[in-house]
């Protein structure tokens, strides 16, 4: 457990969301942001925006406890990195701090480069995720999310499973996903966190 | 009431609750949000400007006027204002009047990563730096009364960290006085007209104004003591006091808001508590030097810590540790394990359906020198593309490109010849100077106005293309070529961005014909005018993986092997439909070339 190891302590708690451009790493760690300040938690959210959000790395940084001063996770100091896609998890896996867990979305996005025909995407994402992380748990967010029958819950299905590490109450979670997603979403994405927290499980 | 809110939320907010009533900006990364939230308030009057001399001059016309005002720019807007700039630090002003400064250390989204600081000192005005969004908000108002006060524009400096960092803020209100109409503008020619000899009368204020503003630096309420340990005392401002927070849990720390003029009192103060002290700021020594001329001796500073890129927590607590200072956070003092080696890397790329996708390939094909701007459109100097080759600041790319043209004669030589490319919203904000520049003094160069109809790397600002306002008015929406006409270039040409085979051919056309040209390519940005179309596929049989199609630099496209065959996949999810690579394909195999508008 992430959250739960800090309670006793004062200590920070400190989440990485990796993903690429138009993904929606922004606003889902937005809503992460959102259920933390809604449990009493002082808040810190940093997001790098601008020409790096056309289809290139993107990262927000998210720390809660307390009291909390950086805006900024610092490398080799995160509890917990959360990637929507697996090259981008292998590129930030050195920011988790040692024991960090890390829960990624098995899904493929080509970068530039390898659409250009430049450089290749390597074959073993995965198994180099798993040989130099002990904790790391893959989820297949997008497969979850076409069973919920609503491709774009899948940001929803990962954070189902981080929900799990973290010791927010499920009301809290339900409530700002009920707050931010369109009306007529409201169901699927519910069950899209349903799910999530079922994959999440180790 | 407290909210989450970003550094530019907080200034927007600070700003509305602190009587602002008018807000004029140009949109730039990290400052564009100020003027985005500021027009959700309807008692404020926001626009945005066509180049951040004309929002600071906007600004100033208020600020003479009686009303407090709020001017925000990026870093190197400030440059395009600075001649204004200079001057209101001699006049003062009537009402607060107070300029956000938008750094960006470690330039995620600029040319260079320049420190706005030295500003305040060069035009001698005062300096405020926020350290998390509740003081962004509290430091708005500060700055106003200060620039009543003191007589003086005021500046407070953000950096990308604090601009975009979301933390608590407790909201306050408007009050209700603030909605009183101005009647009248103050009349005071000796101070608001700068002819020399008024001038003169103005600058021993403005000198006088510095050294009374220093003398009370430490009085004013926005520099901190914090007295901890003994061994270490840390000098610092802005965000990164939070990376020193954290990383010596247990440092006196001396934290300026106030970063021009820089007192004397609390330093002293801090150097006679510790044995060691340092000072920890990103870019450039501005602190320090400050510091060192007030005669406080400085351990480290400048010496130990980076003078390139942004700071955090890790960096910190490592250099300084490195350089014998007591007391740093284990976990962050540690070294971080090494980045996994050999990743492709992920650079942002045109997105699918990209207007500027089709114009690049064709450049790239006819190898021209590109002489180029700041827009979405500078990735185009990126692979597959790489067809631009210079590009500096906003609106440079057409005088650099008929500076070129007079003194390069390449005869037939096609590659030889310089093709200027500029964005529509660059192009209002400073090209039409050096394209007047070009009819005028006669040059070959050829200048292409890539019209998408948005400030779009900033994330889909309004212009005066566009028939609409910040605040949400209708406008009339200027006639681009009618205008380029006006300015003198004869040689107009409005082309389909996505037809890539008149795209060439007018190209050719105006790069063999002698004087100036202008090619307009029209193609409405997809992102803002959400314009899609049924996705492409791939015929496979085809398909002779020539790859010839990936040179339309698209994320959409994929390059597969099974066994001895191999072709190119499009990724229906990605695919924007636009054509462009049906277009560069030899064999017809990229199939369905349908546009249509959503």
């Amino acid at each position: 457990m992430v959250g739960k190891t800090q309670e006793t302590a004062t200590k920070t708690t400190n989440l990485l969301v990796a993903g690429v451009g138009g993904q929606g790493v922004i606003t889902a760690t937005h809503l992460l942001s959102q259920v933390a300040l809604a449990e009493g938690y002082d808040v810190k959210q940093n997001d790098v925006v601008g020409m790096s959000q056309r289809g290139g790395s993107v990262v927000s940084h998210l720390r809660f406890g307390r009291q909390v001063a950086s805006p900024l996770v610092s490398a080799g100091s995160a509890d917990l990195l959360l990637s929507f896609e697996m090259l981008e998890a292998l590129r930030y896996l050195h920011w988790l701090r040692p024991g960090g867990l890390l829960i990624y979305n098995l899904l493929r996005i080509n970068p530039s480069t390898v659409a250009a025909g430049f450089a290749e995407y390597p074959g073993d994402v995965r198994e180099r995720i798993e040989s130099s992380w002990e904790r790391s748990l893959p989820v297949d967010g997008n497969a979850l999310a076409e069973q919920v029958g609503n491709t774009r819950t899948a940001n929803v299905v990962l954070l189902g499973a981080v929900s799990v590490h973290l010791t927010f109450s499920e009301e809290a979670w339900i409530s700002v996903i009920k707050e931010n997603v369109p009306p007529r979403t409201v169901a699927a994405n519910r069950r899209a966190f349903e799910l999530g927290r079922q994959a999440g499980q180790v | 009431m407290r909210e989450i809110l970003t550094g530019n939320e907080a200034i927007a907010r600070g700003a509305w609750e602190a009587g602002v009533r008018l807000a004029s900006a140009y949109p730039g990364t990290p400052s564009t949000e100020i003027l985005e939230n500021m027009a959700l308030y309807e008692d404020v009057y926001s626009e945005w400007a066509p180049n951040e001399k004309v929002a600071f001059e906007v600004g100033l016309g208020a600020a003479f006027a009686g009303a407090r005002t709020l001017v925000a720019m990026k870093h190197v807007g400030v440059n395009v204002a600075a001649d204004p700039l200079m001057t209101a630090a001699y006049t003062g002003v009537e009402g607060g009047l107070v300029l956000i400064s938008a750094d960006e250390p470690g330039q995620h989204s600029s040319q260079n990563e320049q420190d706005n600081r030295h500003y305040a000192r060069f035009a001698k005005i005062p300096l405020l730096e926020p350290a998390d969004s509740q003081e962004a908000k509290d430091l708005v108002r500060s700055a106003l009364e200060l620039s009543e006060e003191y007589d003086t524009p005021v500046m407070l400096r953000t950096t990308t960290r604090l601009s975009h960092s979301k933390s608590v803020v407790e909201l306050g209100e408007r009050p209700t006085e603030y909605g009183a109409p101005l009647t009248s503008i103050p009349r005071n020619t000796p101070k608001y007209t700068m002819l020399p000899g008024y001038s003169r009368i103005r600058h021993p204020l403005v000198e006088e104004r510095v050294e009374r503003l220093r003398g009370r630096a430490d009085e004013l309420g926005f520099n901190r003591l914090e007295l901890r340990s003994r061994d270490l005392g840390i000098v610092t401002s802005g965000v990164v006091y939070q990376y020193v927070r954290e990383a010596f849990p247990e440092a006196s720390v001396l934290k300026l808001g106030l970063t021009y003029p820089v007192g004397a009192g609390l330093a002293k103060e801090l150097r006679e508590h510790v044995d060691r002290l340092y000072v920890v700021e990103e870019l450039d020594p501005f602190i320090e030097e400050q510091l060192r001329l007030l005669g406080v001796k400085v351990d480290g500073g400048e010496h130990v810590l980076p003078r390139v890129g942004e700071f955090d927590a890790g960096l910190v607590a490592r250099r300084l540790s490195e350089d014998g200072a007591p007391g740093a956070d284990a976990l962050l003092a540690t070294a971080p394990p090494t980045p996994a080696e050999g990743l492709p890397q992920r650079p942002p790329a045109l997105c699918p359906g990209c207007s500027h996708r089709g114009i690049f390939a064709v450049l790239s094909k006819l190898r021209v020198f590109v002489s180029g701007d700041i827009g979405c459109y500078t990735l185009g100097a990126l692979p597959p593309f790489e067809a631009m080759h210079s590009c500096i600041a906003m609106g440079a790319g057409i005088g650099m490109a008929h500076g070129m043209a007079k003194v390069v004669q390449p005869g037939q030589k096609l590659r030889e010849k310089v093709v200027a490319v500029i964005g529509d919203s660059t192009f209002f904000h400073s090209g039409l100077t050096p394209l007047l520049n070009v009819a005028w003094n006669r040059s070959d160069a050829v200048i292409i106005l890539l019209d998408n109809r948005t400030t779009a790397m900033t994330g889909g600002q309004q212009h005066p293309g566009t028939g609409s306002t910040l605040m949400g008015n209708e406008t009339p929406n200027v006639d681009l070529p009618g205008l380029v006409r006006a300015l003198g270039i004869e040689r107009v040409t409005e082309v389909d961005a996505y037809d890539l085979a008149e795209v060439e051919s007018t190209l050719r056309r105006e790069l063999e014909t002698a004087g100036p040209g202008v090619i307009i390519t029209k193609g409405p940005c997809v992102l803002e005018y959400k314009v899609t179309a049924a996705p492409m596929t791939v015929d496979r049989e085809a398909c002779d993986a020539c790859k010839r199609c990936l040179k339309a630099g698209c994320i959409a496209l994929t390059y597969e092997t099974e066994g001895q065959s191999a072709y190119v996949r499009i990724d229906e999810a990605q695919c924007n439909g636009c054509g462009v690579c049906a277009q560069l394909c030899n064999f017809g195999a990229i199939v369905d070339t349908v546009r249509t508008e959503a």
